[in-house]
């Protein structure tokens, strides 16, 4: 795969891998592709074992199928075997069981390697650069910031994974965001993200593979780089990725489902030679300029109704076109704000930290380094759950655990907990600002009103009561 | 399984215009477990079409909660339908309620893969064409029909206007022939295992066990 001399177009990282796995040309654009690796949750898996059942098949190749309990669980500790979602421990029984009986690689809720599963699946060495790999899940785009080729799919489509290891797929267009300059303080991954949806808009990657690049992206730690890629779907990018460099290298090694020995060094072969070509040429590319960025906030119910941290919340009379000033009144509403009113005057009942964008280890550091020796606001219903149980157990023996719970903030087990509403009443109609990835209506409960932010931004503003921006507690 | 087959549908369109429409919209989660005793259908767009969703007491503003398109089978939508979870509640409630296609600028691209796999077409059209079959729609006070025609890629409008659209080309065989997309993809076996046997020599590391 090295660049060939003299060739008058090359390729992008995304071309070389998507082509390395096709099986067959289908037409159309259309290509049955290998996949790598499946991932199966206790939503849309469990939905795809029980259909594998009925249909009488088994797994096509079950050591390259993984399931991991992460949507129902219950995050209060104590509760491991329940949901607070109606139905939903009916589905972790099934899924325990099917998974058992097809003898598939299982995390179940007490096993230490169970988690949100874009954190465990490059955790665990299931995500690696250079592979093919899907869940029912649109977050899996998250796992591109190991340089997987990693898209979400629906449960017909897990279930012709599960049955086949392969899938058709349509061949996305090549889009590339390069992030240039430098982060401020107080500005992160999630902050760069937010700031580019705001950019290109919500429906800005439809139809792309975006690749994220630049010197930022190059000097950014690989859990900075699961953050971005996480909410490439959140612009309607089903894949987002930054191809392997030393850093991922290194990140990736010694990871129990990694290869190992000789294998290790023919991967390490391979995905030093996977690189987008110099010549390669993209369907799109924008550009952002980080030093002007500053922490950014959402005020409304789409990501990309988000302003900086210390702006006014926009008028709608102001937005691009009439569809735009529609979604902006609407969330107005929704949000109960008024257009104009300064965000860091918008007072807040809750906050979250969680959820495969922003629960890793170095979020839970960055939370801690805010809360160290602060406390809640009172009234602030704070709640914090690792991405992982392994997150969770580094996060204890670091000492992480006792600052954040200190200041107020629930201390809980790993899952999906309240990125998306799978029951408890915390932040009914609340007004919450979290570090997931959605701020949908009724994504995090009904009538829940959402502010995305970095984990920092959470942090700083559940100690004021208010959103609040992150500079004035970082040093 | 076979899946369920369009050929084409002439019926009523009820225009729900309002951009970035994600699934949790269409199929709320609280409606995913009521889903199973009710069938899917009653929960699509729950949170904004009732004033109680547990109740189901209606929203009357809400265009699906108005005669005629109480009955209507297709949905004239803005752009980017579909964002966000890749739930496929979001394609299976919309067919409940009776819908066979979905007309929009542009959807999500997991909504837009589990349409074809729950008979419903999602046609794409320049966002201009879809503001104008809405406003056609709405100045008869919907009581007019569109034609989606998957045999031909052609929709009709209110007025008999004819639009060319694209489906692409496995997805408009799904929705024709209602084919078994697991036996389909089986028939190609040999492939199949041609490619695992070069991939094992090439990437041998990808492999486990």
């Amino acid at each position: 795969m090295p660049e060939t001399p003299g060739a008058a177009q090359g390729r992008t990282y995304f071309d070389k891998v998507w082509d390395d796995h096709v099986i067959a040309d289908m037409g159309d654009n259309t290509f049955l592709l290998s996949m790598d690796r499946l991932f199966l949750h206790d939503l849309s898996g469990s939905a795809a074992l029980i259909r594998l059942e009925q249909s009488g098949r088994g797994p096509a190749l079950k050591n390259h199928v993984f399931a991991v309990i992460d949507h129902v669980v219950d995050t209060r500790p104590g509760h491991r075997y329940d949901s607070p979602r109606p139905g939903g421990t009916e589905l972790m029984v099934s899924m325990r069981e099917l998974c058992n009986k097809h003898g598939l690689n299982f995390f179940d809720v007490d096993d230490p390697r169970q988690g949100i599963v874009h954190v465990v699946a490059p955790e665990q060495g299931v995500a690696l650069p250079g592979l093919t790999l899907v869940c029912g899940d649109s977050h899996t785009c998250t796992l591109g910031g190991v340089g997987a080729l990693a898209f979400g799919i629906g449960s017909s489509e897990c279930l012709h994974v599960l049955a086949t290891q392969a899938l058709p797929q349509i061949k996305p267009k090549n889009m590339r965001v390069t992030y240039s300059g430098a982060l401020g303080k107080g500005v992160f991954p999630k902050d760069m993200v937010l700031a580019l949806i705001g950019r290109i808009g919500a429906n800005g990657g439809i139809g792309y593979a975006v690749e994220f690049a630049g010197p930022v992206i190059a000097d950014m730690s690989v859990e900075g780089r699961l953050t971005i890629c996480n909410m490439a779907i959140e612009f309607s990018a089903k894949y987002g990725f930054v191809p392997p460099d030393e850093r991922t290298i290194e990140y990736v090694k010694g990871r129990p489902f990694s290869p190992k020995g000789a294998d290790w060094d023919a991967a390490v072969a391979y995905w030093r030679a996977a690189r987008t070509d110099a010549n390669a040429r993209f369907d799109r590319e924008e550009a952002i300029d980080c030093n002007t960025l500053t922490p950014q906030v959402t005020w409304g119910t789409s990501p990309q109704l988000v302003v900086g941290v210390a702006d006014k919340v926009p008028d709608p009379k102001q937005a691009a076109d009439a569809g735009v000033s529609v979604l902006m009144k609407r969330a107005l509403e929704y949000m109960k704000l008024n257009a104009g009113a300064q965000m860091t005057d918008v007072p807040i009942d809750g906050a979250f930290i969680g959820s495969c964008t922003n629960a890793r280890i170095s979020d839970l550091r960055l939370a801690a380094q805010v809360l160290k020796g602060r406390k809640v606001a009172d009234g602030v219903t704070a709640i914090c759950i690792p991405g992982s149980t392994e997150v969770k157990k580094q996060a204890e023996a670091e000492g992480l655990d006792r600052i954040i719970s200190e200041a107020g903030f629930q201390w809980r087990e790993s899952g999906c907990g309240y990125c998306a509403y799978i029951g408890g009443d915390e932040f009914l109609d609340k007004r919450v600002v979290t570090s997931t990835n959605r701020n949908f209506e009724n994504r995090q409960g009904p009538k829940t009103r959402s502010h995305l932010a970095s984990p920092a931004t959470v942090a700083a503003s559940a100690i004021r009561g208010r959103i609040t921006d992150p500079r004035e507690f970082l040093a | 399984m076979k899946l369920e087959q369009l050929e084409r549908v002439t019926g009523i369109a009820a225009p729900f215009m309002r951009i970035n429409i994600d699934t949790d919209q269409i199929a709320p989660t609280r409606e995913h477990i009521r889903a199973r005793s009710e069938g899917y259908g009653p929960g699509l767009f729950g949170e904004i079409r009732y004033r109680d969703p547990e109740t189901r007491e209606e929203n009357p503003d809400f265009v699906l909660n108005k005669v005629p398109y109480r009955k209507a089978q297709i949905l004239i939508a803005d752009r980017n339908f579909g964002c966000g979870s890749s739930r496929e509640g979001a394609p299976m409630h919309l067919r409940g309620f009776g819908f066979r296609a979905v007309v929009a600028p542009s959807f999500g691209g997991i909504f837009f893969n589990n349409c074809f796999r729950n008979g419903i077409a999602p046609v794409m059209l320049p966002e201009a064409d879809v503001h104008t079959l809405a406003r056609q729609v709405e100045e008869k006070g919907g009581h007019t029909q569109i034609t989606v025609d998957v045999v031909a890629s052609k929709l009709t409008g209110p007025d008999g206007k004819v639009y060319a659209f694209t489906l692409p080309a496995f997805g408009r065989r799904m929705l024709l022939e209602g084919i078994d997309e697991i036996e389909q993809t089986l028939t190609m076996t040999p492939e199949i295992d041609a490619y695992r046997q070069r991939d094992r020599a090439k990437r041998g590391w990808a492999w486990l066990g």
